[in-house]
Parts: structure tokens; C-alpha cells; sequence
């Protein structure tokens, strides 16, 4: 293996290389289909985490997507790909949104906020973060990303919620390890860390 | 890096008025799929399922967007999102029962990109249909969930025509319950029909799971004041609370006149393959009172007349304790 290949570019290799071998017909490559009157452009811009990005981006790509190759966001993670689990959940003008089931177009005008965005730029942890580190919310830690921009998305909507609401706000977010009590002492202690 | 995703190639519009979408679903006709939340439209797109050359991405178009007052009742935008509905305090206040509705759909950020356009409108959630198999909805000549050992449990107890698959939309029993009617537009105008009719089962139309035709597009619901401020009860039965679609919903509207029931909508979901109004239990309830007594005296008249498959049974008891409960809860 090359030594110059970080982990993250190994793992993303092999990552493409397993799904096209796997799928057959399943991927495609999408190729620059040639545009018709009205339709949008490609190369567009994209408020993300605070920061106005250029991309290239096909009329048929998902956020997600976009996120994770073309940005290399690779905090959001792509998990089911059809709205089942929440590990791709990013804020849209501060709602929870899952990025695999919206379009990379539709969010031109709106601000993008994933897993990536949320601490300050002194670099310090995001309450709700903080507040999953304490409670050791986590357990293997792949539906993280996604329980933590949840958690931030009810918070900034609903400062102060109660354990209901705040398991209501979290719903959306699938957790195969079952920690979820441990995310809702996180949120609980994030609402009191925040007030 | 080459760009892999599921998502096949399409070409994407986003008009911003109603009139140039209007113009486009004209132009592109099956070859277009109009989006809103997209949330039934990607799982299609992406499995292979069905294909669109072209989406025409409605969420841009703000006239479609929002719930006003009108000088009978409501109109809500075909754009509006399904969480918008569930905690407008106009709703809530006065059509309780849609709100309940819409806040019982799918998870919170489903909610959050859904539209009410959308979610009455969605397809049949069959698995051998979603799978892409060449079924009498697809347009082939037989049916693989209506068999001893096809996967049914989940469909139809009600209206089966060929096609047994069930309605999935939460949205639709309230919209009925509550006489709302669906206004459609295309380039050649606008026509407004009642939700009742808006919704078809496989003996009208087995392709479709509404009247809608290529090149229209649902603009607006309106919720006249008939039933404002009515008494409402909504529930929906599931596997999970989160995430799955209703075995059997049943959203009722009833207007009580001192301790008597005077009128009432009954309307049960994923019992049929539209939402079926239970016209038999609103003629016995009315002008009984709206207690345990009238729940029992109902016996078993919603489910009446069910043709069960091979694994739905339990939908049978399931719709009659839903209507008993919605009469016993004051
Ligand atoms: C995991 C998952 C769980 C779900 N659970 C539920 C559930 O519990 N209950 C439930 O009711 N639904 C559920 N859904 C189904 C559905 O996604 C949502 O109901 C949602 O409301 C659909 O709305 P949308 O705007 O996203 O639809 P879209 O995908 O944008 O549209 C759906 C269909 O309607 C057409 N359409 C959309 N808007 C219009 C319009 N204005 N005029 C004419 N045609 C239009 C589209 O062309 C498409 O064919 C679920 C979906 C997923 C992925
Ligand atoms: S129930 Fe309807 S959608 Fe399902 S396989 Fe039969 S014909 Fe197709
Ligand atoms: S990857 Fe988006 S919800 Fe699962
Ligand atoms: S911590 Fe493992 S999936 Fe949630």
C-alpha cells in the first residue's frame, strides 16, 4: 500500500471499489449529461458551516453526497441512503434535515451546517458535544455525527426541553448499538450546560 | 475522484413561478417527475424502480408554500411541509385532527423536507411493486402480494380490485375527515375536487393512487369550516412509532350537540387502497352519545363487508377497537 494514502483515502477506496464491484447495475457513474434550456447549472455556490464553497455539482446529487466527495465532510456519514436512519442529518437553516434525501440544488440558498460546523472557532466543543462526551452517549459511535446535529437543531428550536420532547426531537436518529438513553442524558446535560 | 452515487442521471428544473412549472409538466409529461419533499420520490429514483428524465423541483415556487385564512376556513400550499402543519397554531387550534396527522408521518426530519402535496400524493408502499416487479400497478398481469405466501400483511382489507396494496398516506383520512377539497392546475386551468374523490383505489385507476394527471399539479388544500373547532380524535397503529407506516389510522371529526353526537366523520387509513370513509358507523353514532356504551353497541359494523388475505387478519379487530376508542376517549 502506499504510504502517502491516508486511512481516510484507503478506507474511500476501497469503500468505491467494494460497491462497484458489488452492485453491477446498483452505481452508476453519473457523466456529464449535456443541459437543456432551463435547467440548472452546475457549478454553483454553497453556504457551508459558515464558509461560501464553489462545487461542481451534478442536477441529481444529494447533499450528501456532495458533502462527502466533493467537500471531503466525511463527518456526515452515509448509512442507509434512503431516509431510514438519520446518520446523515445536517442542519438547513438551522432544521434537521437527512442529506441523502435532499438535493444538492435545493440548498443553494440556504445555510448548510454539518457534524463539522458546530464547535467555535477557538476550537472548542459544541454543549451538545461536550455533553456527549461526558455521558459517554456514544457507544461504537457511527450514528454520532448524526445524534449530535439532531441534538443541536432541537436545542436551537427548543432550548429547554423536557426528556419527551427531547426523545421526540432525537426520533429521527437510528442507534444500532441502542445508546439512546445515553444521547438523551447527553441532550439533557447540553440544555443545561447551554442555558 | 470519479462521482459515484445512487442517484441515476436526470436533468433538474426549479421554477420559481407556478406557471412555468405548469409549462414544464406540459412539455415533459411522463418523461417528468415533479419533486417536492422528495421523500417517496428518491427511494424509487434510486432503487430502479421507476425513472424520470427530468424533476421538476417545485420547493422553489413560494406561491405554493404556507396556510392563510380564507372566508371559509383554510388553504394550505401544496409546498407547505408536513412539521409546518403539525405545529401551525391555526391547525391546531381549529383541524386538531390534521395536525395529530401530519405529526404522526414518517420521523422528524421527513417531516421537515415533506409536503403536504407530497404525502397525499405518494405511491403504494407493496414491496413487490417498490421492488420494481412487473405487478398489475406496474402494469403487468399479475399480483405477488395476494397469494398464501406473498407478503400481505401490510395491505388491504378493503376495495381490493386486482391490486391489494393499501393507502399509506397519513395525511389523507384527516384531509376527508375534514371535507377538504384538493385544488389541481394545468395549463389549461384549474379544477377543484373533494379529497373523497381525490384518492382512487384500483378498480378506478390501477396505475395511480389519485386523480391527478400528467401535466397537473396540486396547488392548494382547502378546509372549509365545516368541521372547525369539531371534536377530533386521531390514531395511528404501527410497528414502530417512528419511521413506519400506519397498519390501520382512523381520523374522526364529530360535532357534539350537548351530549349527543349530531354529525361525524369516521375515516380509516391502510384499510383500503384510498382512505374509506365508515359511513355505516356514522349513521349508528348519530344522536347517541359519545360514550363506552355507543362504542360497544358498535359491535363489529367498521369492519364489515373486509375481504382479509393470507396475513391481515389482525387488521379486522385492529379497525374495530380503533373506531370503539375514538367514541370512549372524551
Ligand atoms: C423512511 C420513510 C418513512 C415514511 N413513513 C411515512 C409515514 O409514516 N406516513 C406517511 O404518510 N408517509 C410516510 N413516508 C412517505 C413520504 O415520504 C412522506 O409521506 C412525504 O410526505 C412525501 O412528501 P414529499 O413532498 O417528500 O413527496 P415527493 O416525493 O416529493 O412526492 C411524492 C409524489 O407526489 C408527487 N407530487 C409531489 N408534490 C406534488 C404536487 N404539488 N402536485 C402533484 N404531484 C405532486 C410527486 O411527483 C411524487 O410522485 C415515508 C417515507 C420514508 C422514506
Ligand atoms: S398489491 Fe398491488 S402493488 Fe402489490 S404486487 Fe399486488 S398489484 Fe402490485
Ligand atoms: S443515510 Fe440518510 S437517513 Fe440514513
Ligand atoms: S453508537 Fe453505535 S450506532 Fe449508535
Amino acid at each position: 500500500m502506499n504510504p502517502q494514502l491516508t486511512r481516510r483515502h484507503f478506507i474511500k477506496g476501497v469503500i468505491f471499489s467494494a460497491s462497484a464491484a458489488a452492485s453491477g447495475a446498483g452505481y452508476y457513474i453519473a457523466s456529464a449529461a449535456s443541459r437543456s434550456p432551463g435547467a440548472v447549472e452546475r457549478l454553483i455556490s454553497l453556504n457551508v458551516n459558515g464558509r461560501v464553497r464553489r462545487v461542481d455539482v451534478l442536477p441529481q446529487e444529494t447533499l450528501a453526497h456532495t458533502l462527502r466527495y466533493r467537500l471531503n465532510l466525511t463527518g456526515t456519514k452515509l448509512a442507509c441512503n434512503r431516509g431510514e436512519c438519520g446518520a446523515c442529518t445536517v442542519m438547513l437553516d438551522d432544521i434537521a434535515n437527512y442529506s441523502c434525501s435532499v438535493l444538492t440544488h435545493q440548498v443553494k440558498d440556504r445555510a448548510v451546517i454539518t457534524v463539522e460546523g458546530l464547535r467555535a472557532e477557538d476550537g472548542t466543543l459544541h454543549p451538545v458535544q461536550q455533553a456527549f462526551i461526558e455521558e459517554l452517549s456514544p457507544q461504537c459511535g457511527f450514528c454520532t455525527p448524526g445524534q449530535v446535529v439532531a441534538a443541536a437543531a432541537l436545542l436551537r428550536a427548543n432550548p429547554n426541553p423536557t426528556r419527551e420532547e427531547a426523545r421526540q426531537g432525537l426520533s429521527g436518529n437510528l442507534c444500532r448499538c441502542g445508546a439512546y438513553d445515553h444521547y438523551l442524558n447527553g441532550v439533557m446535560r447540553a440544555a443545561e450546560l447551554m442555558a | 475522484m470519479p462521482s459515484h452515487d445512487v442517484m441515476p442521471d436526470m436533468e433538474l428544473y426549479q421554477p420559481v413561478q407556478v406557471e412555468d412549472a405548469l409549462a414544464l409538466a406540459a412539455r415533459l409529461g411522463e418523461r417528468g417527475w415533479l419533486l417536492g419533499g422528495g421523500q417517496d420520490t428518491y427511494g424509487w429514483l434510486k432503487d430502479r424502480a421507476k425513472r424520470a428524465e427530468a424533476l421538476i423541483d417545485l420547493n422553489g415556487i413560494a406561491a405554493l408554500r404556507g396556510i392563510s385564512e380564507t372566508a371559509d376556513g383554510i388553504e394550505i400550499g401544496a409546498l407547505t411541509s408536513l412539521t409546518e402543519i403539525a405545529t401551525s397554531p391555526l391547525i391546531n387550534q381549529r383541524y386538531g385532527v390534521l395536525a395529530a396527522a401530519a405529526g404522526r408521518v414518517a420521523s422528524p426530519q421527513i417531516r421537515n423536507a415533506g409536503t403536504l402535496g407530497g404525502n397525499v400524493s405518494q405511491d403504494v408502499r407493496c414491496w413487490y411493486y417498490r421492488r420494481g416487479l412487473d405487478c398489475y400497478r406496474a402494469g403487468g398481469n399479475l399480483c405477488y402480494a395476494d397469494t398464501p405466501e406473498g407478503m400481505n400483511r401490510e395491505h388491504a382489507i378493503f376495495g381490493q380490485s386486482r391490486c391489494v396494496a393499501a393507502s399509506p398516506s397519513d395525511t389523507a383520512p384527516a384531509l376527508v375527515a375534514l371535507d377538504a377539497s384538493m385544488v389541481i392546475r394545468s395549463e389549461n386551468g384549474e379544477r377543484v375536487m373533494p379529497a373523497a374523490d381525490y384518492f382512487v383505489g384500483p378498480a378506478i385507476d390501477i396505475r395511480n393512487t389519485t386523480a391527478l394527471r400528467t401535466g397537473e399539479i396540486l396547488t392548494a388544500v382547502r378546509i372549509p369550516s365545516t368541521w372547525a373547532n369539531a371534536s377530533f380524535y386521531f390514531e395511528k397503529v404501527a410497528d414502530r412509532n417512528v419511521w413506519d407506516f400506519a397498519l390501520v389510522s382512523i381520523a374522526v371529526a364529530m360535532k357534539l350537540n350537548g351530549d349527543t353526537i349530531s354529525d361525524s366523520r369516521f375515516v380509516a387509513g391502510a384499510v383500503e387502497c384510498k382512505p374509506r370513509r365508515l359511513l355505516d358507523v356514522e349513521a349508528a353514532v348519530r344522536g347517541k352519545p359519545r360514550d363506552a356504551a355507543t362504542a360497544q353497541s358498535l359491535g363489529d359494523l367498521a369492519s364489515r363487508g373486509a375481504r382479509t388475505l393470507a396475513h391481515n387478519q389482525y387488521k379486522v379487530p385492529l379497525l374495530n377497537n380503533l373506531v370503539r376508542r375514538a367514541l370512549h376517549i372524551a
